[in-house]
């Protein structure tokens, strides 16, 4: 009896650790910027390429910056979430449209509402490149000292709204 | 139907036919900057390196590459640049540190681990089989008795 179990128990971390692996989500790929500054940006704005969004402005203020495009079609499933809590003016939300083509991110906004404060019309996407952006929609939660405390990637779902996200706000915010 | 099927053949082609990338002015910084997406993992298809991702990303990064290389950046700053942004998973070669030592030396520990009790269990086994070959003094006087009496019975 005792013979087999030595081999038993490494069968079984082995397992566990097989388990882990496999249940493990690798488009989540943590991000280096949670703890740091946000990388500084200006770029001009969806609505009016003449206006320029200066982020550096939003210091002070706990802020949400949404990165999304009218081409993304998870960005469709978050949508509605972001609308309705755009309404309730908890944090102000900024966009940052990703890589797209104007007026296609503008009747995205006309058509579904439009949750933002401002949008950032990063065309290139190097702003994108500079946050680390490589699955959209993706969601930084930055701090008054414009910390990113907070990284989602992917859709925003009710579920990480309440658990997550809404409790940080309110303590950043204290 | 002829024509139809023609298109429908050739429709992949027509899928693929992208324009081409710009290359740099420079075939240096260009060998440098495929040299360097080689040892990149693409975060989108994640099972390509950043040269031969298709994904517009991969082409992003690749233009950002190119620009640094252009700039007179080292490869280390430029895959610094890129560790800063997406962390140590765009590295196909990943670093020794704490969090990885498990990756680096665990299957070696496993293959230890395991050796170790190979040798162990052959060591029993082979005492154990010594032990079963061994005669008992009754059985020596027995094998001695056949022997002188040429295999007659006692």
């Amino acid at each position: 009896m005792n013979r087999y179990l030595l081999p038993l128990g490494v069968f079984i971390v082995l397992l566990v650790f097989l388990g882990i692996g496999l249940n493990l989500n690798p488009r989540d790929v943590p991000s280096p910027l949670v703890g740091k500054a946000a990388p500084e940006f200006n770029l001009p704005k969806l609505e009016n390429p003449a206006e320029i969004f200066v982020q550096k402005e939003m210091l002070g203020k706990v802020w949400l910056l949404n990165v999304w495009a009218s081409w993304c079609s998870a960005c469709r499933e978050e949508h509605p979430l972001l609308v309705e809590f755009g309404k309730s003016g908890v944090v102000p939300i900024i966009g940052l449209d990703y890589k797209d083509n104007r007026i296609d991110g503008m009747r995205w906004l006309s058509g579904m509402g439009n949750p933002y404060e401002t949008v950032a019309f990063d065309e290139d996407g190097r702003v994108g490149i500079n946050y680390g952006v490589y699955g959209v929609p993706e969601t930084y939660l930055i701090d008054r000292q414009g910390v990113i405390r907070y990284k989602q990637t992917g859709p925003i779902t009710p579920e990480i709204l309440r658990d997550k996200i809404m409790p940080m706000v309110k303590e950043l915010q204290k | 139907m002829k024509h139809f099927l023609l298109i429908l053949f050739f429709l992949p082609v027509i899928a693929f036919a992208k324009e081409a990338e710009p290359l740099a002015e420079n075939p240096e910084v260009e060998a440098r900057m495929m040299a360097l997406a080689n040892e990149l993992r693409c975060l989108v298809c994640q099972n390509q390196t950043l040269a031969d991702s298709h994904s517009d990303l991969a082409g992003d990064l690749r233009r950002e590459m190119r620009g640094m290389a252009e700039k007179g950046m080292s490869d280390k700053e430029i895959v610094a640049f890129m560790v800063s942004r997406y962390g140590d998973f765009v590295l196909y070669r990943p670093p020794l540190n704490a969090k990885t030592l498990a990756l680096w030396f665990g299957p070696f520990v496993l293959l230890i681990g395991v050796g170790l009790m190979l040798v162990r269990y052959l060591k029993t086994r082979r005492q154990r089989l010594a032990a079963q070959g061994q005669l008992s003094e009754d059985d020596h006087k027995k094998a001695e008795a056949l022997l002188q009496n040429n295999g007659e019975q006692v």
